[in-house]
């Protein structure tokens, strides 16, 4: 799976597009963060360092859910008061994308959705609120106010200049779950389930010294 | 790509080498020599909290010790120990937290020899009722409330995702269906909940390969299978075919063995014909080993009684069996009491000539009665089968108590204890 190649504007190397309808990656040499233009690739901004995480997944780990096989392509790297957690994007065989999210190895699969009722404010938003989403009942378990902490490869939006976010998380009985991103008005909503590492299937991980 | 490397750090209290376990996930951490919580989320390693127990606790499952539980290695890599008080009531618990860096954490938890293998559920359990009592529903199954506490934690070692500290305090409830239970543990308003099956400590100790035995255990643990459960059905099942066996023996010997006629006439006795009445039959022969005979009278009594002196005689020996049997039968327009027939069996006869000596009698003024004597060798013995009955039900009587009292055992320490046996009110 690859897609149209390209030269970083900042360094000259090259930059390559597992997926083809990426909006934004950065330059594995110079931490560049490089936005695609309909001509060349523009830089934006660059990457600090990011912070040391020890998700074994990484970009070019591959995975099926469902018999639908993924790559993952880009990250979105978040922390917050008690940890951090990664938004692992993810590449799906028929070109659509999603979010494979590992928090302290928790999995969650999510997809971007359109919300089927009108969802609350960030101010009104509060825990134990329900929605009643597609005949399941979506409760609210966390606030969460985080720190955008950094990027790596290919996302599907621009995503480099956030600082103070706050996330809604919903869960249901049977496994689904949700979270309302309030960076961006209105906010967004991703709907998904959770997962066991098993059901993922995950090949090209990474290695963790002492463990084989 | 290469490895992840597990790191170490230095204690900023003591000095001394603090190794990681968790990677990156590690948020706090213990150092070893002087017990000083740690920070270890930053390069810049902070104290949290400079701790200070009175005894060092070794935990029985050493740090760093790596155990199979189902298909996945884990290593211990933290513990700690949660303890409640409330009113008279004080205990407390050791927790081992597990990690693979795939898989993610698990715990185990031990109390008085009792231990759980502990995941922390993504799905959110339902609050349900089921017969009167509060429950939780939660993929397909019921569990019971059990316990509600207050658990703060007393002491720690090793390593933790989050920022530990003793004096943590959670408010706990757990729900159970054995062998599993689940529990919630509420902070600050957020509320996490897990599932626990039940281990034995044997099953622990196999999994860590661990040296010597396992703690010993005391009472019976909130979710603790009964050892009686499931032997419950099975063994009323047993009982169930053992009987439908008996009963087919009985048709068996009903059908195959009735009995072989030695003898049997017909005679008429009426009051007042003779003044003796009594009479003997010719010989008749009983071959066979030493076994029962039975003696079967049949009657056209009517509204009266007749009573009857036997005995059997051996025309060889003079050994002689002496019995008697009343024949009554009343009936009115209200119902009828006793019967126109009696039998009556004579165990371990041994076989020879023998005749039977009758001796009829009955009320002076009697009308005639007709009768009929019947004798037959090595009938089945139903009395046998009865016996057979009913020690056939003391295994599954036996493990009904043993249940009931295991269960009453288990509920005597929930929270929601029954005061009494009869439950009361349904809504």
């Amino acid at each position: 799976m690859s897609g149209p190649a390209a030269n970083c504007p900042s360094c000259g190397a090259p930059v390559k597009f597992l997926w083809s309808s990426a909006v934004q990656t950065t330059c594995e040499f110079c931490h560049s963060i490089l936005v695609r233009t309909d001509v060349d690739l523009r830089k934006v901004g660059e990457v600090a360092d990011l912070p040391p995480d020890a998700s074994p997944i990484q970009i070019g780990t591959e995975g099926a859910y469902q018999n639908k096989s993924f790559v993952v392509v880009g990250r979105i790297i978040y922390v917050y008061e008690q940890g951090g957690w990664n938004e692992w994007h993810i590449v799906y065989n028929d070109g659509s994308s999603g979010w494979l999210a590992d928090a302290q190895l928790e999995y969650d699969l999510s997809w971007a959705a359109a919300s089927p009722t009108p969802l609350s404010n960030a101010d009104e938003i509060r825990q134990g609120q329900t929605f009643e989403w597609n005949g399941k009942s979506y409760k609210v378990t966390s606030r969460t106010h985080a720190h955008y902490k950094g990027v790596q490869g290919e996302l599907p939006f621009q995503y480099w200049d956030k600082s103070e976010l706050l996330f809604a998380d919903l869960r249901t009985g049977s496994g689904e779950f949700g979270t309302i991103d309030y960076s961006e008005n209105p906010p967004m909503l991703f709907l998904g389930r959770s997962v066991e590492f098993d059901d993922l299937h995950l090949k090209n991980l990474r290695e963790f010294e002492g463990w084989t | 790509m290469a490895a992840v490397q597990a790191k170490s750090i230095s204690c900023p209290n003591c000095g001394g080498p603090v190794q990681l376990r968790g990677f990156a996930h590690t948020l706090s951490v213990v150092c070893p020599q002087c017990l000083t919580v740690l920070d270890a989320s930053t390069p810049q390693v902070q104290i949290l909290q400079t701790f200070q127990a009175k005894q060092r606790v070794n935990p029985t499952i050493p740090l760093g010790s790596r155990g199979k539980i189902g298909d996945t290695q884990y290593e211990v890599i933290g513990f700690q120990v949660r303890g409640v008080s409330q009113g008279d009531e004080a205990y407390s618990w050791n927790e081992y937290l597990l990690f693979n860096p795939y898989k993610g954490f698990r715990y185990l938890t031990e109390y008085n020899g009792h231990w759980n293998f502990v995941h922390v559920e993504s799905a959110l359990p339902e609050k349900s009722r089921s017969g009167g009592k509060v429950s939780m529903h939660y993929e397909g199954m019921t569990y019971l409330a059990f316990d509600a506490m207050t658990a703060d934690t007393v002491y720690v070692l090793g390593e933790f995702p989050w920022r530990v500290r003793v004096g943590d305090s959670a408010s706990c409830e757990d729900f159970i269906a054995p062998p599993f239970m689940l529990s919630s543990e509420s902070t600050s308003g957020e509320t996490t909940w897990s599932r626990a099956e039940y281990m034995t400590g044997s099953q622990v100790w196999q999994a860590f390969r661990l040296p010597g035995s396992p703690p010993p255990v005391y009472g019976i643990f909130a979710n603790q299978p009964s050892p009686y459960g499931g032997n419950v059905g099975s063994s009323w099942r047993t009982w169930l075919w053992l009987n439908v066996a008996l009963a087919g023996l009985i048709f068996l010997f009903m059908f195959l063995s009735p009995g072989r006629v030695a003898f049997s006439d017909h005679y008429a006795y009426s009051q007042g014909v003779k003044s003796d009445s009594a009479f003997v039959t010719p010989t008749f022969a009983l071959d066979g080993r030493n076994s029962n005979v039975e003696l079967s009278i049949h009657t056209d009594l009517d509204n009266n009684w007749a009573y009857f002196n036997f005995a059997l005689i051996n025309d060889q020996t003079g050994q002689t069996f002496d019995f008697a049997r009343e024949v009554s039968y009343y009936h009115d327009s209200d119902g009828s009491d006793g019967s126109r027939n009696n039998n009556v069996i004579i165990p371990s006869v041994p076989s020879g000539q023998y005749y039977l000596r009758v001796e009829p009698e009955m009320e002076p003024g009697s009308p005639y009665v007709r009768y009929e004597l019947e004798l037959r060798r090595n009938v089945p013995n139903y009395g046998f089968f009865g016996v057979a009955a009913l020690l056939l039900l003391i295994p599954p009587v036996l493990s009904t108590f043993r249940k009931h009292s295991f269960e009453a055992a288990r509920w005597r320490e929930s929270d929601y204890a029954p005061t009494s046996s009869s439950d009361g009110g349904d809504d």
